[in-house]
């Protein structure tokens, strides 16, 4: 059983990221989005230092957090659309751990390269070098609790009209913690007091949403299967 | 074996169906029959336990299948109307994934193999969305000759967009499988003759 269920989870897993690779393009339209937003911020406020240093941490992970909601839609919806998603269910290891695998290859091609580029970003709004080690450590935290999170809400949409829209409205309230703590771990990098607090906090979310979300995704795609 | 006692099926506020029973033992067929909507895919998709049931129960060996689980799930092969396949990997890419998901390990030489015996050694490689209604069937179709294992085989309209010698291949296999101790639930349209099995059916709605 143990033998088989680490199959499965690889072949789910590597189904996605083959399927991300041969449709590059949605992986660079989150990349590139999230690059444009982010390098908005610096035309409309001005190129004052100061004040681009103090909203730099905000501005990254907001920008982080609408990139991160840009390829929910994509998660399940063409599982749902081409039959693969009841043959997953009907599959005979634990649905949750599979989920966990299509939650892995999400955040693996949407969250990761965010966590890559995201101190680049951060030098173009001047941030100290500590401040840029503490962004990238918070967004490798914080992204996979945000794909996590995300994952329930494009599940609970999943074949309803309007869908995306809807799981923008659903998911970006339960963001909200991911990215007080996110950014304000950033901030207090730069102010130079401990960011300390703030990352592990930001590791308790990962950590409950590691335990909860994949059930709740799990009993939310039966649903919208019936 | 498989035993469906008094299930019903509400779609929205319609009544599809009530008090349907069956049941079924090894090296039987059923064939399930009714117009388009009298809730023959909601049936089977009752009996895989995609879908709950509105009242009734679907019991295999003499336990439920809520209850079974996973080794329900083990037991079975669905093909729904859908193929299952995802449009970008390869037909033989698609074949071994979904082959390692249903818990079967098979390497790629005998899945390349099993594509040309069917007929579809040219297609081995391109990625399905290029491939006809027809051939999509069939690669998704050639999943069963690695499922001899599976007891339970729940096809939904395995015969629709099929060429007539595909149609005969699938006949036959199925009543291979059957021979083998195997069961079968089906629905189908077009009027197939499985060599060898009785034919049985069930009729949904009006006859």
């Amino acid at each position: 059983m143990a033998a088989g269920a680490a199959a499965a989870f690889g072949a789910v897993l590597a189904r996605d990221l083959l399927i991300a690779y041969r449709r590059r393009a949605d992986v660079l339209t989150t990349l590139f989005f999230f690059v444009i937003v982010v390098s908005l911020f610096p035309l409309g406020v001005g190129p004052e230092p100061d004040t681009l240093r103090e909203i730099a941490p905000g501005v990254v992970w907001v920008s982080a957090l609408l990139a991160a909601m840009l390829s929910l839609a994509r998660m399940f919806s063409g599982d749902f659309a081409d039959g693969t998603l009841e043959q997953l269910v009907l599959a005979p290891q634990p649905l949750t751990w599979l989920v966990l695998a299509k939650v892995a290859a999400h955040w693996l091609t949407a969250g990761l390269p965010l966590v890559v580029i995201g101190p680049l970003l951060g030098l173009q709004f001047d941030l100290p070098a500590e401040a840029l080690v503490v962004l990238v450590v918070s967004l490798l935290i914080g992204t996979p609790a945000l794909s996590m999170i995300g994952a329930v809400g494009a599940a609970l949409t999943l074949g309803v009209r309007g869908g995306g829209a809807l799981t923008a409205l659903l998911v970006l309230p339960l963001y909200v913690p991911v990215l007080i703590f996110g950014a304000g771990a950033v901030a207090a990098a730069a102010e130079g007091t401990g960011a300390g607090g703030h990352l592990s906090l930001l590791g308790a979310m990962l950590m409950l949403s590691l335990v909860f979300a994949p059930w709740a995704i799990g009993a939310a795609l039966k649903i919208s299967l019936e | 074996m498989l035993e469906v006692t008094q299930i019903a099926c509400v779609r929205g506020s319609r009544r599809l169906f009530e008090a349907v029973s069956f049941g079924l033992e090894p090296k039987q067929p059923l064939r399930i029959r009714g117009d388009n909507g009298s809730g023959k895919t909601s049936l089977l998709r009752i009996v895989a336990g995609l879908a709950p049931a509105e009242a009734g129960e679907v019991r295999w060996d003499g336990r439920g299948i809520r209850e079974l689980g996973e080794d329900y799930r083990r037991a079975l092969v669905f093909l729904g109307h859908a193929n299952g396949l995802k449009d970008d990997l390869t037909a033989v890419e698609n074949l071994r994934l979904s082959l390692t998901l249903a818990g079967v390990t098979v390497d790629e030489g005998a899945i390349r193999e099993q594509l040309a015996l069917q007929g579809l050694s040219s297609a081995a490689d391109l990625p399905v969305r290029l491939l006809s209604q027809g051939q999509k069937r069939r690669v998704a179709l050639t999943k069963l000759e690695f499922c001899a294992s599976k007891p339970l085989w729940l096809l939904d309209e395995p015969f629709a967009a099929l060429d007539a010698s595909a149609v005969g291949r699938l006949a036959a296999r199925l009543a291979a499988h059957l021979s083998g101790g195997g069961l079968l639930v089906f629905t189908t349209h077009q009027d197939v003759e499985l060599p060898g099995a009785a034919a049985r059916s069930l009729q949904l709605g009006e006859a």
